[in-house]
């Protein structure tokens, strides 16, 4: 690999994490299988996109665009806590909404931004190369926003919240108000998508209405891939796992389809992606029996030293 | 103070299946009174517990506590004033989060939840202090998850994180029944000291007679949605295992066959 390819793979790796940190709060915190996300990523190009050609304020394009987020995990949520449809229905019916929604805001299937003012031209006056400078903007964003959860839950509503998820009879006994809690967790896992979905837009040059197929499941990749490298005791050690997962993920797509041996193509890579989860899901089962063995082996040998 | 006014609950209205769980209760439990609750499988007992936490509505009926209605107050409004520990060890506290996490969730009950952190140090002091006179030595590892815990474990802080605040009523679900006898015992003990305590309004759901005639002060027998016995004071006193077991079996119209009850 290339340094500009090392680079772009960090660039996309990056922002996925926050895709990634999105999913954990829904998959992992409040256990609501939330597939919403293949709609609130565009959704975010969408408007931040839109809002842009405009002449819009590219921060405030990008903030307009976490809101909008926001809303449509506030819909799912609501059409699973007030109207009682299963979570999964509920998502996948957000999700299918948005895309009508994402083509009536654009109004054609795709905005171009190329020489537009997003949020990363002050970039391009920097003395060192934009693709260097991408990735390092990215990575203090990522951290940012996983300081800021990491924060979150441990706070007294960010407990409740992971309460809520975890043991929601008991969350009520204990005074809390569950639907409240997954209806805020949802916001702000959406939330967090629609701003990679901007940030994506913004820095690839372009807003695409098919941008969000499969992001669900590179998100989920990279929750159960993080979980995979990092244990996930603390929360502090999952939101990191979420980011090592993102970019572990991109590198691993990456080789795959360098790898010309192998001899995989660039439409291969849903194929990939599948096997990847796949993977990632059996890796932990596969260690338990693994470790089991290592410290039966531990065991014996401590006894054979004993009595020598 | 608890009044209950003939409280009817069916479940699967209008169906093939429909059951009626409560029919007509009418109960009122003074201030600081331990009452033990009885019965047979499927009498209502864990309904009315569910219908005093707020987790399950009566059909007709009123819930007052200490002169309030509070029939239509969901769980989470309710949890100020009533308490609850579950049978199951497992379903009081959040297996994934630790101790000082879980104990934290208790002490905000009743309070405006913000974004401040959760546990501080000040609360942190306090835990150790409550966690301290369970003698279990879990003072010292606040940052372990719940799930490191047995059962016994977790039912005593499950029944301290049902007492941390303030609150009036707590009710006790079989929470016994899980734990091995040793444990049992410890764990009684402890929800005899906290009710003394705290002056707590208590019903206690629970499955072995002598269980419901050592603890508490009045015992209330229910039997197919209905109370059949309320005794307290001499007449309980006087009232031997037996002589609930055979009182039992005239309600039910049967000998009783299993000495489940008898052993319990």
């Amino acid at each position: 690999m290339s340094l500009i390819a090392i680079l772009g793979t960090l660039e996309t790796g990056l922002i996925f994490g926050l895709v990634a940190l999105g999913v954990f709060l829904s998959f992992r915190v409040l256990q609501f299988p939330d597939l919403t996300v293949d709609g609130s990523f565009p959704l975010g190009a969408a408007v931040s996109a839109t809002l842009i050609v405009a002449g819009v304020d590219p921060y405030v394009s990008t903030l307009a665009a976490c809101i909008a987020g926001a809303g449509a995990g506030l819909i799912t949520a609501w059409l699973n806590v007030r109207l009682n449809i299963l979570h999964l229905l509920a998502s996948i019916l957000t999700m299918i909404a948005l895309y009508s929604v994402n083509l009536r805001i654009m109004g054609r299937p795709n905005i171009a931004l190329l020489g537009e003012n997003t949020v990363f031209l002050p970039l391009e006056s920097l003395p060192i190369p934009t693709y260097v400078a991408l990735p390092l903007v990215l990575l203090v964003v990522v951290i940012l926003a996983k300081i800021a959860l990491d924060m979150f839950l441990g706070s007294q509503i960010g407990l409740a919240m992971r309460a809520s998820g975890a043991n929601a009879r008991m969350a009520r006994a204990q005074g809390i108000n569950t639907g409240f809690y997954v209806l805020m967790g949802m916001a702000l896992s959406n939330a967090l998508v629609a701003f990679a979905g901007a940030l994506f837009a913004q820095s690839q040059g372009a807003a695409d209405v098919t941008m969000g197929v499969g992001v669900i499941v590179v998100g989920l990749a990279a929750v159960i891939g993080g979980e995979a490298v990092i244990l996930p005791r603390t929360v502090f050690l999952a939101t990191i796992g979420c980011i090592a997962g993102s970019l572990l993920y991109r590198f691993a797509v990456a080789m795959a389809l360098n790898a010309d041996f192998i001899g995989l193509k660039a439409q291969d890579l849903n194929l990939i992606t599948a096997v990847l989860v796949a993977a990632a899901m059996v890796l932990p089962t596969v260690r338990a029996p693994v470790k089991r063995a290592l410290s039966k082996d531990r065991r014996i040998l401590a006894r054979l030293r004993m009595k020598s | 103070m608890i009044e209950l006014r003939d409280i009817r609950v069916t479940f699967g209205r209008g169906t093939p299946m429909e059951t009626k769980a409560i029919r007509g209760i009418t109960l009122t439990i003074p201030e600081g009174e331990f009452v033990t609750l009885i019965g047979s499988n499927g009498a209502g007992k864990t309904t009315l517990l569910n219908i005093l936490s707020g987790e399950a509505m009566p059909d007709s009926g009123k819930v007052l506590i200490d002169g309030i209605d509070v029939t239509a107050w969901p769980t989470h409004r309710r949890s100020e004033l009533v308490a609850r520990v579950f049978q199951d060890p497992m379903a009081g506290s959040c297996a994934n989060l630790t101790i000082a996490e879980n104990l934290a969730l208790a002490a905000a009950r009743g309070r405006r939840r913000g974004l401040s952190a959760a546990v501080t140090k000040e609360l942190r002091g306090l835990i150790q202090a409550r966690l301290a006179r369970l003698e279990l030595g879990l003072e010292s590892r606040l940052a372990d998850p719940m799930e490191l815990l047995s059962g016994g474990q977790r039912q005593a802080v499950s029944l301290l994180m049902a007492t941390f605040n303030p609150m009036k009523i707590l009710l006790l679900d079989e929470h016994t029944a899980a734990l091995d006898p040793k444990i049992a015992a410890f764990v009684i003990e402890l929800t005899r000291d906290i009710v003394e305590e705290q002056g707590l309004t208590t019903l206690m759901v629970t499955h072995s007679m002598r269980q419901a005639l050592d603890v508490g002060r009045r015992t209330v027998m229910l039997h197919e949605g209905q109370v059949v016995l309320d005794v307290s004071g001499e007449e309980r006193s006087g009232l031997s295992v037996e002589d609930l077991i055979h009182m039992f079996a005239r309600v039910r119209g049967e000998e009783l066959d299993d000495d489940t009850l008898l052993l319990g």
